[in-house]
């Protein structure tokens, strides 16, 4: 059902209405980000010199902050490889025909999407150094994301594999394949195709959760902000403060959007694709919401 | 074991903290969430666009840049809220994106003879929504919002870094414990979010088929 299902296409009067109503909205949000610049401005942080700092080489801070999305970057794709890998694993595991593997991967599965990131992450940084093994903020973060993606791509994969017409498997037993030649020349790769979008949407949902390096130290875009702002504060005070917490914030949000298009566009691709036809649009397998949707 | 007798309060009250945040945070998630997705189908372009680019700014920022925003940014505009406060609203504010995407989905899901009928016997868009549409709509996005839910329980987490001692705070706290506690300590944090998401889940199932509408 698509939106003017819900109200009659709008008549003179309606049409007026639905004028002053756009009006009165546009002035609301007008409002509202006129009394945060009025606010912004009265503390005089619109001032271009406290923003030029973001974009003068000689400052030091446009390096910092590329270094620091590179490092951001290198979490993101380095635990996004991992995690694919060991999802891709845990999926056959979570599919096998033999009770002794499939029950132990599911509860693996099933732990590590039970409980937060954050506490995984904790666990590598504070639990295991007290059993004399001790992991940089880079590897704590790094190994957090791989476990927890891991578990939560297995059960794409599994959605994925699943999703495919059960004739494909079906025909491939006929011709007389294998168990491992059917899924890995047969239902794969379709599947792969379908799971393109969303494999890409949970690389944003990775790119997100790599700001948790913020809370453990590790030097990704916003803990790096924060370094630049306590070496700021001795020289300058708290004039660069809020433009370097901005500028950080914003060099997320560009990536993330950027990458979320990326994933919409592959997604409209696949869908005008022959290759795809066989397969039902893969949901999360607890999930009604839009593929590219992650928390 | 006595270990975690002695932090017991320490650990009870983390576990307090967390369920009270997430609560609070729901409760904003869905008012706002809700609200969002009427304007989302609502006839006026500017409120549409809004939530349009409130969902897709939200979806796009890590929640810890949420927090910072909110905790480091908001006092720039002569706003200042405490710990506790700030992570209520960055968690809620950022929640609230996502229901209103489960909340859309379950307006989309409602047949569109509903909406046709509904304007057949003349009621305005406000009323086909609030008698009609919406209740339908809830109906169906009973999973996927509590899917919302316990990921939100979860991200509650975060408010550890931002001063809130939480469960996962407290994780944090007694990390100079010597090593057999600390298993023991991180087994509470994990049982502690497990009480609230377990039963979560059970009574979402419960609420599920209890509304669950045939089609």
């Amino acid at each position: 059902m698509s939106a003017p299902v819900l109200f009659d296409v709008p008549g003179p009067k309606a049409q007026a209405r639905i004028r002053i109503g756009s009006a009165v909205g546009a002035l609301v949000v007008l409002a509202i980000v006129g009394f945060v610049l009025l606010r912004l401005a009265g503390n005089d942080q619109l001032d271009p010199q406290r923003w030029a700092v973001l974009f003068d080489p000689a400052s030091g801070v446009p390096q910092a902050l590329g270094e620091a999305l590179l490092r951001t970057l290198q979490v993101a794709l380095v635990g996004m490889v991992f995690a694919t890998l060991l999802g891709l694993l845990l999926a056959a595991g979570r599919l096998s025909d033999h009770s002794w593997v499939r029950i132990p991967v599911t509860t693996v599965i099933e732990f590590f999407r039970a409980i937060p990131l954050l506490v995984v992450i904790f666990a590598l940084f504070f639990i295991l150094p007290s059993f004399g093994i001790r992991l940089s903020a880079y590897a704590a973060l790094t190994g957090g994301l791989v476990l927890y993606n891991m578990a939560v791509l297995a059960e794409i994969f599994r959605a994925g594999i699943m999703s495919i017409d059960k004739g494909q498997r079906e025909a491939a037993f006929g011709i007389g394949l294998r168990k491992s030649q059917v899924m890995t020349l047969v239902l794969l790769p379709q599947a792969v195709r379908r799971m393109l979008p969303v494999l890409i949407a949970q690389l944003v949902v990775l790119l997100k959760d790599s700001s948790l390096g913020f809370i453990i130290g590790y030097f990704e875009l916003l803990r790096q902000a924060r370094s630049l702002v306590e070496f700021f504060i001795p020289r300058f005070g708290d004039q660069y403060t809020f433009q370097l917490y901005v500028g950080a914030g914003l060099i997320y949000i560009i990536v993330n959007v950027l990458l979320s298009q990326l994933a919409k566009y592959v997604e409209r691709r696949g869908r005008r694709q022959k290759a795809t036809v066989a397969t039902e649009p893969i949901r999360m397998p607890d999930e009604n919401a839009p593929t590219t949707t992650g928390i | 074991m006595q270990f975690l007798i002695d932090n017991f309060p320490l650990l009870w009250d983390a576990f307090l903290t967390t369920l009270s945040l997430s609560l609070l945070a729901g409760v904003l998630a869905l008012v706002l969430g809700t609200a969002l997705a009427a304007f989302r189908v609502s006839p006026i372009p500017p409120l549409r666009g809004l939530s349009t680019f409130y969902v897709e700014t939200f979806r796009n920022t890590p929640l810890t840049v949420v927090f910072f925003f909110i905790i480091f940014g908001l006092p720039q505009i002569d706003f200042s809220v405490g710990f506790f406060t700030g992570s209520v609203l960055a968690v809620g504010l950022y929640t609230a994106a996502f229901v209103c995407e489960a909340v859309r989905s379950g307006i989309n899901a409602v047949s569109a003879g509903q909406a046709e009928a509904s304007r057949a016997i003349g009621l305005t868009f406000g009323q086909s929504l609030r008698e009609v549409v919406l209740p339908q709509a809830f109906r169906s996005v009973v999973p996927p919002l509590g899917n919302v839910w316990i990921a939100m329980v979860k991200n509650t987490s975060i408010a550890a870094g931002f001063a809130v001692s939480e469960l996962t705070a407290s994780m944090q706290r007694l990390s100079n414990a010597n090593a057999g506690e600390l298993v023991l300590v991180l087994v509470a944090v994990v049982v502690g979010y497990m009480l609230i998401t377990l039963p979560s889940a059970y009574a979402i199932s419960r609420v599920e088929r209890r509304v669950a509408i045939l089609r």
